[in-house]
């Protein structure tokens, strides 16, 4: 089935030596500090995504203790609940899972899978991670000044953003959006950086089509968020004009608390326009990095070749395509011309094809596998459930008359939660047990990865599994209490309360169970087992680099040479049941000789 | 192992969560049982997909688990699988899409003998709009909104004269009657969402937006905002109450309409200076947020609070009277009752409405 | 949001050939080796790809701009703004700028770094009086009463001027960094590929403007 090159290859000259082209850090402070180099880049972007991450997961209790206790903890305004809600939707979908996907796991790993030394614009790649710092911290500020953080919701509809009656309507919204422009700034520097590198930074041998799937999942969400977010900070600086110097690009003419305003004229449609622009995308921006490095997980976790690889890089690329065209899905019901609900939903149900495909594809490379239970693979599976779970209800609102009803109920709530957070969350997991050994040169833990795996995946389904039928009951999203006046609504049962009180708790479990986790982290940083070189026989460039954890600079004198796409695991007519994308097809008859390194 | 077990217990748990949850959709009371149907549609079809995926994920991670002697396949790809697989997917996808681009059609297309009424949205409370007599709303502009006009009815369009007008966020329907809805907001997005009518559709200012439906059975039905519209969205409430023809008619002539509505501030002013409050209470919206019958709301109720003493945020207390009423309205955050937020934003009124007001606030005690 | 897809298609269209110049339908799997399989390589410096990536990220921002303004001048209170004649001088200004910067280039590539010292200054100057240019048609406009909040007409052209202006902004900053190289007289390939860029860039926002100066004619 292999047809092995022939043994010219290895009369080759080496790869070309670009030793000259890096930067070398001359001091502890552009070492570690004012770093050029991705990966340090990389771990100052996720420590700094996982920070802010967990202000997220803070919140998300707060909102949750209110939802299941109402009228037991009066410190919880309604002003501030809503500024809860709106901030950990921000900071969940923006500051954390996308500055960590790509940030995070794009800087560490595209320059060390494709075979590069570094990225190919590295000063400008620094400059990406202060100006993202910035922006967290503009963010964290609102939590201070007067009026507190934007209470718009984490969509920031105008006008309601910028007028009385929402709380930080004046400054709170001001700092969120010029935090929001900053944000954008400092990714499309990086953007540039990871587009590149992936497009010239390949060495030599590495073809498109024998990147591991981690940077086609990588680099295409890149490619979106490059074209997508313009889209949001168009609508940033356009609401930030309409909010300072009183221009009317989304306010029409209003009468507030019986006050006539000096807007008029403008559509808050235009708004939800350019917002979804971006926002349709922005979950795929997420969505993508996760379904590539699943996609490695899995195939290195089952000692399988990624089942139908081509059809795998097509789906990735075709619903980066698709996306810029199903945005208007979130406008439904916003009052946008009736006529596009049916383009839209049929774009939108396209858009399922390619994505079951994948999940087919996945389930099919574990399927007459060699399984390995190991921390990632638990992950990994929980990942599957849970995509399946809330790929399966985006049919659901994709679909536009079934979206009519469950639009703005706990339905929509529990089925993004599903899909765009505790599905890539569970990647971000797998990925860290994954990845950790190569980055510090020990393992986590097992037990306590174990541990943390059951209570994380089974706890977050049961959160967000029976939420989907309170929406179906109707029970509205955003809703700080839904007693007024300790009437309940008619059509609401008691149950639901008792729901809540329990999704509540499970909340709160499963959000301190995280502490297994870091502790895990931090333990087997200094105390962990030390790891062998390439734990888990994966045939990927990272694991093949001469140190581990790999130095400055990542290759030796010489980058790796690559012979082979980066799935060939149990390949039959061999000793070992991995070969390593670097290991030269003449050299193959001496492979048992890899077996334990 | 324990995760193959796991995988399936997850699986058949979630398919008894959904045949045995008490939670299912509210009985309907529109014509739009349809979307019901698409709904259940879809529940069938990915349901047996999820069962499908789950059982064979169950089976593979059991069978194909690592063990002395025991070896992966590799096998690149299948193409005729996977041929196979997006026909299917794609066959499934049609079968989703084909019945809900139907109902959405008939959604959208409104029959021609509908009755027309317009709801208007505001912070945070319903207003409703019914033609009159002869079967026409009046043309309005937002701009033409004041005290004796709340919903900015142009006042030489000849059939905006009769009107009705219901400020009391309790909108009547006539049953089988089918019916366009129309939606205006006066501030921000709002979304007028009936759970029982399936139909949902937001309220935007600067625009009219619509959808149409028929009630098919009679009750009293709770209406919520949808959209996020401030922090008194979740008090935005209301109700809507389907009739029998003839009640429906009953209602329908004793409320008031335009001209007798501007007839009757006319003859309020100056008279009687708590009629005069009340007016203003109910063009600034006061009401969404402040009961009158001491119910709770986002802001104190007003019932019985003249002469009342409060405790207040740091724990003093104070006698509400006119001064302390004033001061609350000119600048809410002076002083905050304990138990509520400080979210009302300040009301720049006249001397004259704040006696007003305070009147009439003075007459619920 | 018709000129934003359209822009979209193209790009799609240009990621898509390269793709599939790129062998997308290979069995990577079946063939082992490197001479085997080519990779399609992309004749261009890094950075000079940098460039065009960013270029396309930029021109995707301003067409979601121009098609918001679209969008805005159809709900009924725009009102068209006059023409101030300035905008006619600056782009004659930021026109010499651009060509300057082309002399310098040209300058440079035959080793005349005199020549292409002055031509670096001069496009500088020229793109330093074409700001100063916008902020006096900015004056006038105020003058005149065509406020930002008074209109939409004025918000959109106070928005995509400044816009416009920041990223000028921005390339005096790599001007300035290119300058720096000649008066240092740094090796002639790096000046080269520097002035290469901003060359490229000056271009690029010379295109913008024109596009955006005729959006603004024509309504």
């Amino acid at each position: 089935m292999v047809d092995i090159g022939n043994t010219d290859i290895d009369a080759l000259p080496v790869a070309e030596v670009e030793e000259a082209d890096l930067y070398h850090a001359k001091s502890w402070i552009t070492k570690y500090v004012f770093s050029q180099d991705a990966k340090v880049i990389a771990i100052q972007y996720s420590g700094t995504a996982i920070a802010i991450g967990l202000v997220g997961l803070v919140l998300s209790w707060m909102m949750r203790i209110q939802l299941g206790f109402p009228e037991v903890f009066s410190f919880i305004s309604p002003e501030a609940y809503y500024q809860f809600i709106t901030m950990h939707g921000m900071i969940m979908v923006i500051y954390l899972l996308t500055a960590l996907f790509l940030g995070g796991f794009g800087n560490y790993l595209i320059p060390l899978m494709v075979g590069a030394r570094d990225m190919v614009f590295p000063y400008i790649n620094m400059l990406s991670y202060w100006i993202y710092l910035l922006a967290v911290l503009i963010l964290v500020s609102t939590f201070f000044i007067p009026g507190g953080p934007t209470g718009a919701g984490w969509t920031l509809y105008p006008p309601q953003a910028i007028l009385e009656g929402t709380p930080g309507s004046d400054l709170g919204i001001i700092l969120m959006l010029v935090s929001l422009a900053l944000f954008i700034v400092g990714f499309t520097m990086g953007g540039l950086n990871y587009v590149v590198t992936v497009l010239q930074g390949r060495t030599r041998g590495m073809t498109m089509m024998r990147l591991p799937l981690t940077i086609w999942g990588i680099f295409t969400a890149t490619v979106l968020a490059l074209f997508a977010f313009p889209a949001l900070f168009v609508g940033a600086i356009m609401m930030l004009l309409d909010q300072v110097l009183g221009t009317s690009f989304f306010m029409p003419a209003i009468v507030s608390f019986g006050e006539h305003l000096e807007y008029g004229g403008g559509s808050p449609i235009l708004f939800q326009h350019l917002f979804w622009f971006f926002g349709h995308p922005e979950v795929y921006i997420v969505a993508l990095p996760a379904f590539g490095i699943v996609s490695d997980l899995i195939s290195a976790h089952s000692r399988r070749n990624i089942f139908g690889y081509r059809m795998m890089v097509w789906a990735i690329v075709a619903i980066g395509a698709i996306s810029f065209v199903v945005w208007a899905h979130h406008m439904y019901v916003s009052g946008m011309h009736p006529a596009f609900g049916f383009f839209f939903a049929t774009t939108t149900l396209i858009i399922a094809i390619p994505t079951a495909l994948k999940v087919y594809n996945w389930v099919l490379t574990i399927w007459r596998g060699n399984i390995h239970f190991t921390i990632p693979m638990l992950f990994s599976l929980g990942f599957i459930v849970t995509f399946l779970n809330g790929g399966i209800t985006g049919l659901f609102l994709g679909n536009v008359v079934v979206d009519v009803p469950l639009s703005d109920t706990m339905f929509v709530v529990a089925h993004f939660h599903m899909v765009m957070g505790v599905a890539p969350l569970m990647v971000v997991f797998g990925a860290i047990y994954h990845w950790f050994p190569l980055m510090s040169g020990r393992m986590l833990h097992v037990g306590l990865g174990k541990v943390h795996f059951w209570i994380t995946f089974l706890g977050a389904y049961s959160i967000f599994l029976p939420l989907h039928y309170i929406g179906l009951l109707g029970v509205p999203r955003r809703y700080f209490e839904l007693n007024v006046g300790g009437t309940p609504a008619d059509f609401i049962p008691a149950s639901v309360g008792q729901l809540n009180a329990f999704v509540t708790v499970i909340t709160l479990l499963v959000g301190v169970a995280q502490i297994i986790f870091f502790i895990n982290l931090f333990w087997s940083l200094r105390y962990g087992k030390k790891s062998e070189k390439n734990p888990w026989n994966a045939t990927s460039l990272e694991w093949q680099t001469p140190d581990m954890p790999p130095g400055h600079g990542n290759w030796g004198p010489e980058l790796p040479p690559v012979y082979r796409w980066a799935y060939a695991y149990s390949v039959p007519g061999f000793a070992t049941d991995f070969i390593p994308q670097n290991v030269a097809p003449s050299t193959m008859p001496g492979l048992e000789n890899i077996e334990d390194g | 192992m324990r995760i193959a077990i796991a995988l399936l217990l997850v699986g058949v748990g979630t398919l008894l969560f959904h045949f045995l949850s008490p939670w299912w959709w509210t009985p309907i009371a529109s014509n739009w049982g349809v979307f019901d149907q698409t709904i259940l549609i879809t529940f069938v079809i990915t349901g047996v997909v999820f069962t499908v995926i789950m059982l064979f994920l169950a089976y593979s991670v059991y069978t194909y688990r690592n063990r002395e002697g025991h070896t992966a396949v590799y096998e690149p790809e299948s193409k005729k699988l996977e041929l196979w697989l997006s026909l299917g997917t794609a066959v499934g996808v049609i079968a989703l899409l084909t019945p809900g681009l139907f109902a959405w059609a008939s959604y959208v297309t409104v029959p021609e003998d509908a009755a027309q009424v317009e709801v208007v949205g505001q912070q945070w409370t319903w207003n409703y709009r019914y033609p009159g007599a002869d079967g026409v709303l009046g043309t309005t502009k937002i701009t033409n909104i004041t005290g004796d006009n709340p919903f900015g009815i142009d006042l030489d369009d000849p059939f905006g004269a009769d009107d009705i007008l219901i400020a009391n966020n309790e909108l009547h329907m006539e049953l089988d009657q089918p019916i366009k809805l129309l939606f205006r907001s006066k501030d921000v997005l709002h979304n007028f969402y009936v759970p029982h009518f399936r139909a949902k559709m937001d309220m935007v200012p600067g625009m009219v937006t619509f959808f149409w439906m028929t009630p098919t059975r009679t009750g009293k039905f709770e209406v919520l905002c949808a959209e996020l519209c401030g922090t008194g969205h979740y008090n935005m409430r209301g109700h809507v109450v389907v009739d029998e023809p003839e009640d429906f008619r009953i209602w329908l002539a004793e409320q008031s309409t335009f001209v007798e509505t501007l007839a009757a501030a006319g003859i309020s002013t100056g008279n009687d200076l708590a009629d005069q409050g009340r007016d203003i209470a109910q063009s600034r919206g006061c009401m969404g947020c402040h009961s009158i019958d001491g119910s709770a709301g986002v802001g104190p109720s007003w019932l019985a609070l003249y002469g009342k003493t409060e405790t207040l945020d740091g724990g003093d207390t104070v006698l509400v009277d006119a001064e302390f009423l004033k001061t609350s309205i000119t600048d809410p955050n002076a002083a905050i009752v304990d138990g509520y937020a400080p979210s009302m934003p300040p009301y720049d009124l006249t001397e004259e409405e704040l006696d007003a007001l305070v009147a009439y606030i003075r007459s619920l005690s | 949001m018709i000129i934003t897809l359209i822009f979209m298609l193209a790009v799609m269209i240009t990621i898509g050939r390269w793709l599939y110049l790129n062998d997308l339908t290979t069995k990577s799997w079946a063939v082992e080796g490197i001479e085997n399989m080519p990779r399609a390589e992309i004749k261009l410096p890094k950075s000079k790809l940098g460039l065009f990536v960013f270029i396309t990220v930029i021109t995707g921002l301003f067409s979601l701009l121009i098609s918001a303004y679209y969008m805005r001048m159809g709900f009924g209170d725009w009102a068209a703004l006059p023409d101030p004649p300035i905008l006619w001088l600056n782009t004659a200004i930021i026109i010499l700028s651009s060509a300057a910067f082309q002399w310098a280039q040209i300058s440079a590539r035959q080793l005349n770094m005199r020549r292409a010292r002055i031509g670096l200054s001069l496009a500088g100057l020229f793109a330093v009086l074409f700001l100063a240019g916008q902020l006096l048609a900015w004056r006038q406009m105020t003058e005149l009463g065509y406020f930002a909040a008074s209109n939409p007409a004025n918000a959109f052209f106070y928005l995509i001027t400044a816009l416009h202006g920041l990223h000028l902004i921005g390339g005096l900053f790599a001007w300035a960094r290119t300058g720096g190289k000649l008066l240092r007289g740094n090796d002639t390939s790096k000046i080269r590929a520097s002035l290469d860029m901003c060359t490229v860039y000056w271009h690029f926002l010379l295109l913008v403007w024109v596009a955006l100066f005729s959006l603004l004619l024509a309504t």
